[in-house]
């Protein structure tokens, strides 16, 4: 089987042999000669691969645009005593990287942004990561509380509820998040039930 | 345009078989074991689980450059799963006003490197579900012709389970069961308390070693990534790449079916012509038997394919039946927030990869107002956060008091939220039924008159509706399930389905345990097949996959698929000592 797939990249025209079945031939002038090969990493196929590749070496956000996404996500997740700040691990090259890979994303991003700007130079005449801390915050209360939120900002509460998500995966997938997290598995380990003191805390045995 | 060149491999070995999942696994291994020459033909890629080519197994979320989420694979960055409800170039349709949905998986163990294991037998009544109710069809076998090959599947592959002596939900010989998780314990109490049974799974991980070949379970949660270890089983580790240890078995990889050759004069099978799908080129192979195992609809598609003079209607399919009494397994979810979870004690509970406790089926049908039962699965505890993690907090910290005892307003931001994140970790459960659907003759496959994929195959077309009875039965899912998270204590998440909705059952296919579209049968007028899986109109011409199965009870089909393989494998052995075939 190896061997199978490192015949799959020796093609049989450049060995010279095209002429020995067309079909062949055609099928290999099928691949365009200027792909740049990409290093596939373990666990991935290679359709994977290159489109990782192609995403990661393109733009989406401006880089006022992706100050304002790293703002905000620290106000949704900032640094505490347990661990640092949403920016810190990284979220905002997710939020990036994720509106590439998922391009439905793109539009409820940049436009919301936009929205938040658009409100904030009304209100202040500044862009949001211009403005002042204590605006921005007083731009959030605004719609951060989807219950309580005026009627008039609803599209912003829509924003910051796809803001706040996402700060939150990329934050707690991160190294940092999973150890404030406390996930404390993905190691090989000898499985035995809960420990005991947690069963006591929860009035169980363990045999239910 | 010249006419494809079709290349005559001169080679007649004697089996050849398509597919290399359950179904063509274990016919691979059996057959070859038995000193048969078998080609393999696989549409996929090769795979081995413990080659780090392959490997995702531990990997982190932050590996993945978008944390797990399914972009690319339906269940994930990291599943394995190549292939998914989409394959470029190999589309497939719906008849308007219907819908299926189907997965595919091409590699070698095709849908058996990232399945859930969950390994159920099929009870005495699952077999004679027309007798008992009058709906649906009979098999033409009953579990004593399948008990003794349960057996042998447990021995060989491994399963772990507990003996509870249940009527309909036959005992295996069991390896020990993994202990319940914190919210596994709770759910068997609760269920005590309102006489809904909670018993341990019954899952293909090896939880002890049962051979050299073979490690056993590391507990880490992560099977539908493929294990390294073979400590679960994948068709590709377990029985393809031993079969070709054996040195009887060409494997082809790369090898896409296109048809099923026949002779025209015998009206036997040949062989198989494929499409080598790296080079497009046309390919045959010549086999004294063919074995289709290319998954139910795949099987379907083939045979439908397999046109000639003598065979107008496709191969096999004198009955007209090739296609039809398509079914697959209803399903219906359910979420709950579980407040004494909260504020949880942090320690490793990923446990194997899956439930470690379910509900099998528990009520009469016959006092019920549908016909046939379901399980329920189980989800939850402190896992690794994945894509996702996080998202919808709006729609529940607003519902719970904080560490102060007091209720604060939903959403929010700052240190408060990101301590809410804490709290709720492995607070949540979730349920999910998977139940028994009638086959009807009105739920096919058929061939797209309009379209091929890629390779120039003609493609699939479906019809598929669920009835009444489908939709009653998840009525009563999602009954139980509120039932199920009251007496937990729990707070169901997001509003209960209802008839809008057809209390959430999930559209037909996405269970993926579809079965039926080549059936089993005594009467050749409305059966595809003999009770031996052989083609009732090609003598050498065998299904071992789940397209054979009349029905499917309200068990996940696998076990089953394992186990007629073997059964027809020893037949086909018998069949060729006694120069039948
Ligand atoms: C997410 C998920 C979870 C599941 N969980 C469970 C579970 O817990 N328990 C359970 O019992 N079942 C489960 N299943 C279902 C289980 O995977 C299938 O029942 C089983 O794999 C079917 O085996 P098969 O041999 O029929 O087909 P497959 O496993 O699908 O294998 C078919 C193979 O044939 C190949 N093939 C297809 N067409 C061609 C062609 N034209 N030429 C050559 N090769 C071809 C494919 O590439 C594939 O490798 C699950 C499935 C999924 C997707
Ligand atoms: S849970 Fe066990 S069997 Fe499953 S992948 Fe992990 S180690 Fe292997």
């Amino acid at each position: 089987m190896k061997r199978r797939d490192s015949l799959k990249t020796i093609t049989l025209s450049s060995l010279g042999l095209a002429g020995l079945n067309p079909q062949i031939a055609a099928a290999e002038t099928l691949t365009p000669p200027d792909v740049k090969p990409v290093k596939i990493p373990g666990g991935r196929q290679k359709f994977e691969a290159e489109r990782d590749a192609k995403l990661m070496a393109e733009k989406f956000f401006t880089p006022q645009e992706l100050q304002t996404l790293t703002v905000l996500s620290d106000i949704i997740i900032p640094a505490d005593s347990r661990s640092g700040s949403a920016s810190q691990a990284g979220v905002p090259a997710f939020i990036e990287f994720m509106v590439k890979d998922q391009p439905r994303l793109q539009t409820p991003f940049r436009g919301g942004l936009r929205w938040l700007d658009n409100q904030m130079v009304k209100r202040y005449g500044k862009k949001f990561a211009e403005c002042l801390k204590a605006q921005q915050i007083e731009m959030v209360e605004l719609i951060a509380y989807p219950e309580k939120a005026t009627p008039e900002v609803s599209q912003g509460v829509s924003f910051f509820n796809l803001m706040r998500g996402f700060t939150a995966t990329g934050f707690f997938t991160s190294q940092m998040g999973i150890k404030d997290i406390g996930y404390m598995g993905n190691t090989p380990n000898q499985w035995e039930g809960p420990p005991a003191d947690v069963l006591k805390q929860y009035g169980l045995t363990g045999n239910e | 345009m010249d006419i494809p060149q079709i290349k005559k491999a001169p080679k007649v070995y004697d089996v050849a078989i398509i597919g290399s999942g359950a179904g063509g696994g274990m016919a691979a291994y059996q057959l070859s074991k038995a000193g048969a020459n078998v080609v393999l033909l696989e549409a996929g890629g090769y795979y081995d689980p413990a080659d780090p080519k392959y490997i995702t197994q531990l990997k982190w979320p932050y590996e993945s450059p978008r944390r797990g989420a399914g972009t690319t694979r339906a269940f994930g960055d990291f599943d394995a799963a190549y292939g998914g409800w989409e394959i470029e170039g190999e589309p497939y349709s719906a008849v308007k006003g219907t819908e299926f949905h189907w997965f595919r998986s091409r590699m070698l163990g095709g849908r058996t490197n990232h399945w859930g294991r969950i390994s159920l037998r099929f009870g005495p009544d699952d077999f004679k579900r027309k007798s008992m109710t009058g709906i649906g069809e009979d098999w033409p076998l009953g579990y004593d012709d399948f008990a003794p090959y349960y057996d042998k599947v447990d021995k060989l592959i491994g399963v772990f389970g507990s003996k509870e002596g249940l009527k309909n939900e036959p005992d295996g010989i069991f390896l020990p069961p993994p202990k319940p998780r914190l919210h596994e314990l709770m759910l068997k109490k609760a269920g005590k308390n309102i006489g809904i049974p909670v018993i341990p799974s019954r899952l293909s991980i090896l939880t002890k070693t049962i051979n050299n070949e073979r490690g056993a379970c590391f507990y880490c949660a992560q099977c539908g990534r493929g294990c390294q270890a073979y400590a679960d089983f994948s068709s590709s580790s377990v029985l393809c790449i031993p079969a070709v240890k054996t040195g009887k078995v060409t494997l082809i990889n790369n090898a896409m079916a296109r048809e099923v050759l026949t002779d025209a004069k015998t009206g036997l099978s040949t062989g198989v012509s494929y499409v080598d799908t790296v080079s497009m080129t046309e390919q045959t192979v010549q086999a004294k038997v063919v074995v289709l195992a290319a998954s139910t609809c795949e099987t379907a598609r083939l045979l439908l394919n397999s046109k000639s003079a003598r065979f107008p209607n496709g191969l096999a399919n004198s009955s007209g039946v090739v296609g039809k009494y398509l079914n697959d397994s209803t399903g219906a979810s359910r979420g709950a927030f579980i407040p004494a979870l909260m504020d949880r004690k942090r320690y490793n509970e990923d446990g194997v990869g899956g439930m470690h406790v379910f509900t099998p089926w528990w009520l009469d049908n016959s006092k019920l107002d549908f016909p046939r039962g379901y399980h329920i699965e189980y989800g939850g505890g402190m896992g690794m956060p994945m894509y996702g993690f996080g998202m919808g907090i709006e729609g529940l910290n607003g519902k719970v008091a904080g560490r102060d005892g007091k209720m604060k307003p939903a959403g929010g931001y700052g240190a408060g939220l990101k301590d809410d994140y804490r709290r709720f970790y492995g607070a949540y459960i979730g349920m999910a039924g998977r139940g028994e659907p009638v086959p009807l003759e009105s739920n096919y496959c058929e061939i797209d008159p309009n379209t091929v994929d890629k390779y120039g195959i003609p493609t699939l077309r479906f019809n598929y509706k669920w009835s009444d009875a489908e939709v009653k039965q998840a009525k009563h899912m999602q009954d139980t399930f509120e039932e199920i998270i009251h007496a937990l204590g729990g707070m169901p998440m997001g509003n209960k389905p209802g008839p809008e909705n057809n209390y959430g059952l999930e559209a037909p296919g996405k269970i993926i345990h579809e079965v039926g579209t080549a059936r089993m049968g005594s009467d050749p007028k409305n059966s595809v097949l003999n009770k031996y899986s052989q083609a009732h109109d090609v003598k050498n011409l065998f299904v071992v996959d789940a397209a054979a199965f009349p029905s499917q009870g309200d068990k996940n089909v696998t076990w089953t698929i394992l186990a007629n393989s073997w059964r027809v494998s020893d037949y086909i052995i018998d069949q060729v000592k006694q120069k039948n075939i």
